[in-house]
């Protein structure tokens, strides 16, 4: 080890640096001394700035994303009754609706790179508590997903005449394929944190190690998930054609690009909506399994009960806390012991409810994660104890580890091992902050059910009326199917609120809070971006909606151009 | 395989990837150059939409291979992920921000109604060109001069505040561009990524005016780039760098320490040494003759920034080196050694690298397939799809 060349000799070695260093001194009297470690806190506004700058980003990447993955297999399928059929008519019906595939793709890719660093830039030391695992699925996304998406994309707009009719119809598929791969690893990892599995805790290097690559890959939740959001993209992809479509039929142009697009768009749209609301299902018994306090958020269930009714309405009772008596809803109607069945195949199973899981102590009606918890359920005092206890564990390990202690090493990891599954509970500050938002959780669940029931009710009216060509005199219709294509971006997006706002306040269920998750920056940075981003992407989103707006009244070009 | 292999070489195959997707980076951000070049080369409406369309075929690969680079070393090499990435927070937003306006640039900008005019999408391009080059140059200029943070695994125990790597310099990445010697790697891929945006138009542009001014910009832009780019050799060699001792991983300054990597390690030094012969071989050859040379300069200048580049990460990761050093502690430096992730994972990883050269292949087929034919301002005026 060189003495002479100290971090001094190093660093301070140029002018500029005698200023960062200066400025250095200072930050080091502020925060760097051992003792003022322990009494700082990370605070609540950098939390909530953190978090409201996922969410934001997060939520203008999914008014773009849910196209893309839908409008690429529309438009490739299009592409191949062209090819099939030879008609120019379907070639030009092709190319309008992949004029408005890449005005909505442009933007979907400005967002998404945001998305990918802010899990280092903002979450920093959740990137590192788990990064061993979650970094995965993003990079496959990237070599997999993303250059089969980019390079075949080059292909669809520029080869029209360059190359040949099957190699351009196979690079809308693969485009299509691309883009719906990477929705598969993307969401592989958003599932990870919902239900982590084939990991194990490293003391050593502090972090989750994975174990299973397959056990991450196939989780039960990763697959509905996966399946459920892709349709989703899938309905959204056919809202927006068969809106458009009806739009033109309204004003009595293009008719006929107007009847096959919708033709094609509703059958699509059939098939998948009754996928969507098959996976939807299969989503929520994946809840209510693996995570029952959101299942309870969904549903407004404060008191648990056996045969649990399913809410098909109602309307919360606002000044409703945790733990009292009032009733949780002013007015609802129920299918009795329907909830019961959906959530664990038996109409007689016990659901637990928000007190419940505060309390602890029930039979539990449901396989958990945590094998101990079958025999008993803990309250979340008991759990935020043993919570406590991993993370001392964690500690003593580490003091045992420098001191080449073995038989402390050990009795400290078998200490760890047993309370890991409530490691994340250590960080809560009070057992309540386990609550997700309930209101919330539960409108966007239930807006997106309506929703869901709905337009499956819409695709096949209109495939009806479209299939006896009587569609253009049904005025009622055209004007619903318009009013659809936003009711159907706000189906998609409480979804996502379900499932996100649901989980609170876990980035990794039971295993790591929000608060342990932030990267250590001050919130007026964040603060600072925030709303950098909340003008850029508004400003980028109104643009969109003008250039696509201009492009849709412009209509298909004789000859098609896009 | 991969099982077969030990630790120490599957991290060594990952920093070899990482430094192959860094490489590749760098030579496609020849769009970002040609970005800048937009006003000075075309001259007229027509000339720019031309010059617009011939980076707009390929603006993706770049920017994909940005994300994919960063999700490789988030995969790879977690720690410096997250140390980096959440402590020169200023420094990556600054970086992002240029792509978010680049990626809708090209497909607004000439759209009827599109809110802010053709002229901001193109200033969009200039500034991404400008911004993305030199930062991300800055960057990773650090690999070699350091940074300030804190990394203690043990923080995850102190529940109030269990963060693991902090960042001690308020300016949270700004402080990287006083150092002369980071901005100097920045500048220079600045200046490189204009020679090799003018080496493109030649290659893809079959206009007369753009060729001659594009000739122009490939010798005002070479030589501030060499003048720079040895500069920062020089003064990266000349200095104390960041060694590991490989049987304690104790980290510590040895002097001239980049010097002896070249010199310990001849292929890189072959590598930084031919991908500059390279590098002048693609300015000189168009330069001789530009209508029969002027697009293979394109391919040799390409080679050899990748081979450069390439060289330059040997160079901070192999040989007992920390590649991310923290000059605030040095012990806190993160090294291919401390910072990879777990040996499963990179065994995993591994096979999923199988992919790259399937991608490769399949990039440059269909690259091949829409650059049979050059750009002429015949096909800007025709039914096909044109920014
Ligand atoms: C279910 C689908 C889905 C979901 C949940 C997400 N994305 Fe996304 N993403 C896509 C589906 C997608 C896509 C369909 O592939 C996009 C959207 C529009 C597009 O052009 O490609 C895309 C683009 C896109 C890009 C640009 C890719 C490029 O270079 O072309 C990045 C970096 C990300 N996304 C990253 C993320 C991250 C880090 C997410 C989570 C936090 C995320 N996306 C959520
Ligand atoms: C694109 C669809 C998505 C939407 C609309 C969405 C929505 C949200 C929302 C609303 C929040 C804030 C919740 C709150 O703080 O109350 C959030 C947080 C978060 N989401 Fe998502 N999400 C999406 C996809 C994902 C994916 C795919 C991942 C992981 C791969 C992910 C990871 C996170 C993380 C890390 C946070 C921050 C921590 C937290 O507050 O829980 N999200 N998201
Ligand atoms: C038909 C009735 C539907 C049911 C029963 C249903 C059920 C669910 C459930 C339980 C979740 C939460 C999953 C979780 O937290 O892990 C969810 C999420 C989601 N839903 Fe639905 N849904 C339905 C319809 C729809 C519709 C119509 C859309 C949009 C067009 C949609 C889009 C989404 C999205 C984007 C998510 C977030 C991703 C995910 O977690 O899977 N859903 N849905």
């Amino acid at each position: 080890m060189s003495e002479l060349y100290s971090n001094e000799a190093l660093f301070f070695d140029t002018f500029a640096f005698k200023i960062a260093g200066w400025l250095q001194v200072m930050q080091l009297n502020r925060t760097s001394h051992k003792q003022n470690i322990m009494v700082d806190h990370v605070s609540l506004s950098l939390i909530d700035w953190s978090r409201g700058q996922f969410a934001l980003t997060a939520i203008y990447h999914w008014i773009f994303v849910p196209l893309t993955l839908g409008l690429s297999i529309i438009v490739a399928i299009m592409e191949s009754i062209y090819v099939r059929t030879g008609d120019p008519a379907w070639k030009r019906i092709t190319r309008f609706w992949l004029t408005l595939f890449g005005i909505n793709f442009a933007i979907g890719v400005a967002t998404g790179i945001i998305l990918e660093f802010q899990f280092g830039t903002n979450w920093s030391n959740y990137s590192w508590f788990v990064g061993d695992i979650f970094g995965a699925p993003l990079a496959i996304e990237g070599i997999m997903a993303f250059f089969l998406e980019s390079t075949f994309i080059a292909v669809m707009f520029f080869g029209w005449d360059k190359v040949s009719k099957r190699f351009h119809l196979a690079s809308s598929w693969l485009t299509a394929l691309g883009a719906n791969l990477s929705a598969l690893w993307i969401l592989v990892a958003n599932a990870w944190m919902q239900y982590p599995v084939g990991m194990q805790f490293n003391p050593e290097s502090a972090r989750n190690e994975m174990v299973n690559f397959w056990a991450v890959l196939f989780s039960p939740v990763a697959v509905n998930k996966f399946l459920h959001t892709v349709s989703s993209g899938y309905v959204t992809a056919s809202v927006f054609v068969i809106g458009i479509s009806c739009w033109y039929l309204l004003k009595k142009r293009h008719m006929d690009l107007a009847k096959r697009s919708i033709l094609v768009a509703s059958i699509f749209g059939l098939a998948t909506s009754l996928l969507l609301a098959f996976t939807g299902d299969g989503s929520a018994y994946q809840v209510s399994q693996k995570q029952p306090m959101k299942l309870a958020a969904m549903e407004g269930l404060y008191k648990g009960k056996q045969g649990a009714g399913l809410v098909a309405f109602g309307i919360l009772n606002p000044s409703k806390r945790a733990g009292d008596n009032a009733d949780a809803f002013l007015a609802r109607v129920e299918f009795p012991k329907l909830l019961s069945f959906l959530g664990y195949r038996n109409p007689e199973a016990f659901v637990p409810g928000v007190d419940d899981l505060m309390k602890g102590g029930f039979r539990p009606g449901y396989d958990h994660v945590n094998i101990l918890e079958k025999e008993h359920t803990f309250s979340v005092e008991e759990k935020i104890i043993r919570g406590k206890r991993a993370v001392s564990a964690l500690g003593a390990w580490r003091e045992a580890k420098t001191a080449k202690d073995t038989v402390k090493c050990q009795a400290a990891l078998a200490e760890l091992r047993t309370n890991f599954p409530w490691f994340g509970y250590a960080y809560l500050n009070a057992p309540e902050s386990v609550i997700p938002n309930v209101p919330l959780t539960y409108y966007s669940f239930h807006l997106m059910v309506y929703l869901g029931l709905f337009f499956i009710l819409l695709f096949a009216m209109v495939l009806y009326q479209v299939t006896k060509d009587r569609i253009e005199n049904r005025r009622w219709l055209l004007r619903l199917a318009v009013l659809s294509i936003p009711l159907v971006y706000l189906a998609s997006e409480a979804g996502w609120v379900v499932a996100e706002v649901g989980r609170q306040p876990w980035v990794i269920q039971d295993l790591m809070p929000t608060m342990a998750a932030v990267s250590r920056i001050d919130a007026s940075s964040v603060i600072i971006t925030f709303w950098l981003f909340a003008a850029l992407f508004t400003i980028l989103l109104v643009a969109e909606l003008k250039i696509m707006t201009r492009q849709i009244k412009l209509g298909p070009k004789e000859g098609g151009t896009n | 395989m991969f099982e077969l292999l030990s630790t120490e070489l599957l991290q060594a195959y990952w920093w070899c990837i990482i430094s192959v997707l860094g490489s590749l980076l760098v030579f496609l951000m020849f769009v970002q150059g040609g970005q800048t070049l937009i006003y000075t080369i075309g001259k007229t409406e027509p000339e720019r939409k031309m010059l617009v369309n011939a980076l707009g075929r390929k603006w993706e690969f770049t920017f994909t291979t940005l994300v994919t680079f960063g999700g490789a070393f988030f995969a790879s090499f977690p720690l410096f992920y997250s140390t980096s990435f959440g402590g020169a927070y200023w420094v990556w937003m600054a970086i992002l921000f240029p792509f978010i306006i680049q990626a809708v640039a090209y497909e607004f900008r000439s759209k009827p109604n599109n809110l802010l005019g053709h002229k901001t999408y193109e200033w969009f391009l200039i500034i991404n060109g400008l911004l993305g080059t030199l930062l991300l140059g800055t960057a990773v200029a650090t690999f070699f001069t350091g940074s300030s943070f804190l990394v203690d695994r043990s923080a995850l125990t102190n529940l109030a505040d269990p963060i693991i790597s902090r960042w001690m310099n308020p300016a949270h990445g700004l402080e990287a561009l006083l150092n002369w010697r980071n901005v100097a790697l920045g500048l220079s891929v600045f200046f490189l990524a204009r020679v090799l945006g003018s080496l493109y138009f030649m290659n893809t542009i079959a206009d007369e005016e753009i060729l001659l001014r594009s000739r122009k910009q490939v010798l005002f832009n070479i030589i501030p780039f060499v003048v720079l780019f040895l500069a920062f050799l020089y003064g990266i060699m000349i200095r104390p760098g960041f060694a590991v001792h490989p049987d304690t991983g104790v980290i510590y300054g040895e002097m001239n320490k980049y010097y002896h990597n070249l010199v310990q390690m001849p292929i890189v030094m072959m590598f930084l040494a031919s991908g500059v012969v390279f590098v002048l071989l693609g300015v000189a050859l168009p330069l001789v003759d530009p209508v029969k040379n002027g697009s293979s300069g394109f391919w040799y200048a390409g080679a050899g920034t990748f081979l450069t580049v390439f060289a330059l990460f040997c160079m901070a990761g192999f040989n007992n080196t920390a590649y991310y050093p923290s000059g605030y502690n040095l012990q806190s430096s993160l090294t291919i050694y401390n910072s990879s992730s777990s040996r499963y994972t990179l065994v995993a990883m591994s096979y999923v690298s199988l992919m790259v050269p399937f991608v490769a292949v399949y990039v440059w087929f269909a690259w091949r397939a829409i650059n049979r034919r050059k750009i002429d301002a015949a096909e800007m005026d025709g039914d096909g799809h044109a920014y």
